[in-house]
């Protein structure tokens, strides 16, 4: 029996005008667009420097300020008010204040009545985009403290013995160069998962509801196991295709291939498809117009993403929104490729996000059969 | 042998009786005229026999079957023509016959060569491969009785079978329906046309979801001295206080 409803389901489906296309599209878009788009990587910071010094080492510094590649020197005011103006009018982002006398008091004695081997800079960032602001003041620092060693090194201003230095060489694992696509690509195809395989369930039903093409099986002695399941299977199978897709292109365009198993990643993706496609159709049995289920189900996938460590790590949020995020299937599944992808962990790693995710399917998915009425 | 019966079989939304406890049987065979004006209850009613809605209070068994508590059951032993065309427009003509044969069960081997009988007959062959959105209303209803009664059911639920067809298309849709009848499928139809109501063997009349009249549409004529079906009709319709909505 449930031999010909999924034949039907795939009929409509290809016959869809849209949808054939938003499945081949969506994914795509994915991985060709948003891995360059959606970069947290902060470069090209507009950088406005005061320099109220006019030495050799405040241009020195400027100098490599500029050189950096994570910054670009947008203005040399000469007054503090038109540095202020250059922020407003969006022309830099930071403002570098050098102030007079900044090489006199780096490198007179430290007995002289100036400051003596040690001077000030200011800087002011434009906090509207805190993450901006926060990662140039860091990066700045980098730069102002290699610029001091630089200068050590040069002349061993002023020191008559070396200062302990603790130096810290950093090691970037499972993703060596710290690139942010790397990182954003496995989580990307999560996100294509999650919206495909959830929203069109969630709007299969109800728009059989709507058509009143329901009435016609709900009448039938069509089982409500088999009516449910006849649903999930196509989307199981559309849903490994996307993952086929958008493996195909990480590996042909980011030549990212998974460290982990290919054969595991699938199996446990499908695992989570089952979780996804389960909530859609939950939502759709208590829909009754395609309006309805829509927002439904964009409210609950919106919370879902946000609250799944894709973007933002769990570890960071408020433990309340701990919580939430324990209680999201989407948590672990990014866990699981992420670690799969990444790092090539092996099932003995992830067996514990696995069976929490088959603990999501076994709930959502009978829901989805108990919530599913062949009679009012 | 009693093919379906209602005893005082009631269905409430709120405060609102749409069925208000009716009782009726109907024979094997028989074609059962089920008339009333619009919302008077009919589909409601309908609904409940056919497992699509639990009765408020009242029994009903259809082919044996108790319609609230084995629901499925009766499912299996009925076919079911909705007010609302309701097969998948977006299907071909024998991908919709092949669904639902599949759904009730009907041999696999058996499911082709069927279709293509009961597509001849009603004259459906040459739109075989015809995406149901595309072929006029006439054709749809022929095409979703024939679906209905694919499965050969013991009986064969129509709701408002023809309505908004042509009377020469009417005409033809209860030949078939007499023919069914004929092959000892027991046939419950609704209906607000008049004329329709005499090729019943028997007509009930609902009015305010309770059921005023229940007899051959010929007694029923002598009951309420009138010439034809439509004048019983009026008489008893007037009395309805219910403003349809």
């Amino acid at each position: 029996m449930i031999k010909y409803l999924i034949e039907k389901e795939f009929k409509q489906i290809f016959r869809n005008p849209f949808l054939p296309k938003i499945i081949i599209a969506l994914p795509m878009m994915a991985m060709l667009v948003f891995p360059w788009a959606a970069n947290q990587e902060i470069r090209n910071i507009k950088v406005a420097v005061l320099d109220r010094d006019h030495s050799t080492i405040s241009r020195r510094m400027t100098d490599k300020i500029d050189a950096s590649t994570y910054f670009i020197l947008s203005a040399l005011p000469a007054t503090n008010e038109a540095a202020l103006r250059s922020v407003e009018t969006g022309d830099a982002d930071i403002i570098i204040d050098i102030p007079q006398d900044f090489e006199k008091n780096l490198i007179s004695p430290p007995q002289s009545p100036h400051k003596g081997g040690s001077a000030d800079i200011m800087l002011s960032a434009n906090a509207v985009n805190s993450m901006k602001a926060g990662l140039a003041s860091s990066y700045l620092g980098g730069i102002a403290a290699d610029f001091m060693s630089e200068l050590r090194n040069e002349n061993g201003l002023v020191i008559s013995q070396p200062l302990p230095v603790i130096n810290v060489v950093s090691q970037n694992r499972f993703n060596v160069f710290l690139d942010y696509k790397i990182f954003m690509i496995p989580a990307l195809m999560v996100m294509m998962l999650t919206i495909i395989c959830g929203f069109l369930p969630a709007l299969n039903i109800v728009s059989e509801k709507e058509l009143g093409t329901i009435e016609q099986l709900n009448v039938s002695p069509v089982r409500k196991s088999t009516f449910i399941l006849s649903k999930l299977i196509p989307y199981w199978i559309i849903g490994v295709c996307i993952l086929t897709l958008c493996l195909t292109l990480a590996c042909a365009v980011y030549q990212l291939l998974p460290a982990g198993n290919i054969p595991l990643l699938y199996f446990l993706s499908i695992v989570y498809i089952l979780v996804v496609s389960g909530i859609g159709m939950i939502i759709s049995n208590y829909s009754s117009t395609l309006q309805q289920a829509m927002f439904t189900m964009f409210f609950f996938i919106l919370i879902m993403i946000l609250i799944s460590g894709l973007f933002t790590p769990v570890r960071s949020m408020p433990e309340w929104a701990q919580w939430l995020a324990a209680a999201n299937p989407l948590t672990y599944f990014i866990k699981i490729m992420r670690m799969l992808f990444l790092k090539g962990s092996g099932f003995a790693d992830l067996w514990q996000p696995f069976l929490v995710l088959c603990g999501f399917g076994v709930l959502f998915n009978s829901w989805a059969v108990w919530s599913y009425r062949k009679s009012g | 042998m009693k093919d379906i019966t209602a005893k005082n079989l009631t269905k409430r939304f709120g405060d609102f009786t749409a069925v208000d406890s009716i009782s009726f049987e109907v024979e094997r065979g028989e074609i059962f005229g089920f008339l009333g004006a619009n919302g008077a209850g009919k589909t409601t009613a309908m609904r409940m026999l056919c497992g699509l809605s639990q009765p408020t209070a009242g029994e009903g068994y259809v082919a044996g079957f108790n319609i609230d508590t084995e629901a499925e059951k009766v499912k299996a032993h009925i076919g079911y023509m909705s007010q609302k065309f309701s097969l998948y427009e977006d299907l071909r003509v024998w991908e919709n016959v092949r669904l639902f044969a599949g759904i009730y069960g009907v041999r696999k081997d058996l499911i082709k060569p069927k279709t293509e009988e009961t597509l001849a007959k009603i004259d459906l062959t040459a739109e075989r491969n015809t995406l149901v959105k595309e072929i006029p209303l006439g054709w749809k209803q022929k095409l979703s009785f024939s679906i209905a009664t694919f499965h050969n059911p013991n009986i064969v639920f129509l709701d408002e079978p023809t309505g908004g067809v042509d009377p020469l298309t009417r005409r033809r849709f209860w030949d078939m329906i007499q023919e069914a009848a004929e092959g000892g499928m027991t046939v419950f139809v609704t209906t607000h046309y008049m004329d329709e109501a005499e090729y019943c063997n028997r007509v009930s009349i609902m009015v305010d979801g309770k059921i005023e009249a229940l007899d051959t549409p010929r007694n029923l004529r002598k009951q309420f001295a009138a010439e034809n079906m439509d004048a019983v009709f009026h008489q008893l319709a007037r009395k309805a206080t219910r403003i349809e909505n």
